[in-house]
């Protein structure tokens, strides 16, 4: 009797399962097209969001904001070589820090450039205004820095510390810390001579 | 005293403008700051040492910021990132 039922209940089960399949089919597509359009629109919408011309003046306005927080010296870092050098005060050891837009904060020994590590820190506007959380490149690097100088320990302790290399290629790091040392040496040598032209003769 | 806010897609934003000594502004000045760091901002103080050295503070109540203070920066929170 038994085995009797339970036949019939896989049969039913088997028909049942038939009997559904092209609706099942049928709703999965349709779920897939919904989800597709879905994406489509939402990548439409992000696209009119989009404005080279608005992050261009927000970049601008961030570039003249950070200007007026940091000195001179590194304000022309920045503008010149596309980071900021900040000194570190934790340890006995002299270190610094160099920033980056939306890069992690790398340490390095002043002594030997050693890369020491790479601390992955983010302001991300949870607000996201026209849709995105990240601030310009310059707002990015004046937040970094106004954390750091106000309280390195936080900012730090706050941060995910990764090895060097992670994200900064140690090569480029490296490349940027003869850059600066050729930087500094150029500003604190001779006062600045005026481009020669191309053809004149210096004069006796 | 200024009250700024750096925004993305944006850079700063000019939130409250006013004199601390003006009671009136004072509040506003007050209202203002409270509800930024109410909404997770961090405030910092663009300041510089007597050797001219630029650096910041960073305040967390607004009695705590300089009585000369120009502006105030607020910025999203820093968070540990990938």
């Amino acid at each position: 009797m038994a085995l009797a039922l339970g036949t019939a209940a896989l049969m039913l089960g088997a028909l049942l399962s038939v009997l559904a399949l092209p609706h099942l089919r049928r709703s999965i597509d349709l779920a897939r097209l919904r989800l597709s359009e879905r994406t489509r629109q939402k990548r439409l919408a992000l696209v009119d969001e989009y404005d080279p011309g608005r992050e261009l003046r927000a970049e601008q306005r961030a570039r003249t904001l950070l200007r007026s927080c940091v000195n001179e010296e590194d304000w022309a870092m920045y503008s010149e070589l596309g980071f900021l050098r900040v000194w570190g005060t934790l340890e006995a050891q002299p270190y610094a820090y160099l920033i980056y837009p939306h890069k992690p904060i790398l340490a390095y020994a002043l002594s030997t450039n050693r890369m020491l590590g790479e601390y992955c820190i983010e302001f991300p506007d949870r607000t996201r205004p026209y849709g995105t959380t990240r601030l310009p490149d310059s707002d990015d690097v004046l937040a970094k820095w106004m954390a750091l100088t106000a309280d390195e320990r936080a900012l730090i302790e706050q941060a995910n510390m990764h090895l060097a290399g992670r994200q900064i290629r140690i090569a480029k790091a490296r490349r940027d810390l003869v850059r600066l040392a050729c930087w500094e040496r150029e500003r604190s040598g001779s006062p600045r001579r005026a481009p020669r032209r191309a053809g004149s003769v210096s004069a006796l | 005293m200024k009250l700024l806010r750096v925004k993305p897609g944006h850079g700063e934003v000019v939130l409250a403008e006013g004199d601390v000594a003006v009671p009136e502004q004072y509040s506003r000045l007050l209202e203002t700051f409270s509800r930024e760091l109410d909404a997770g901002m961090w405030a910092a103080v663009p300041t510089s040492t007597h050797s001219g050295k630029r650096e910041a503070e960073l305040v967390r109540s607004f009695e705590d910021v300089p009585a000369d203070a120009e502006r105030v920066i607020f910025f999203p929170r820093a968070a540990g990132g990938g």
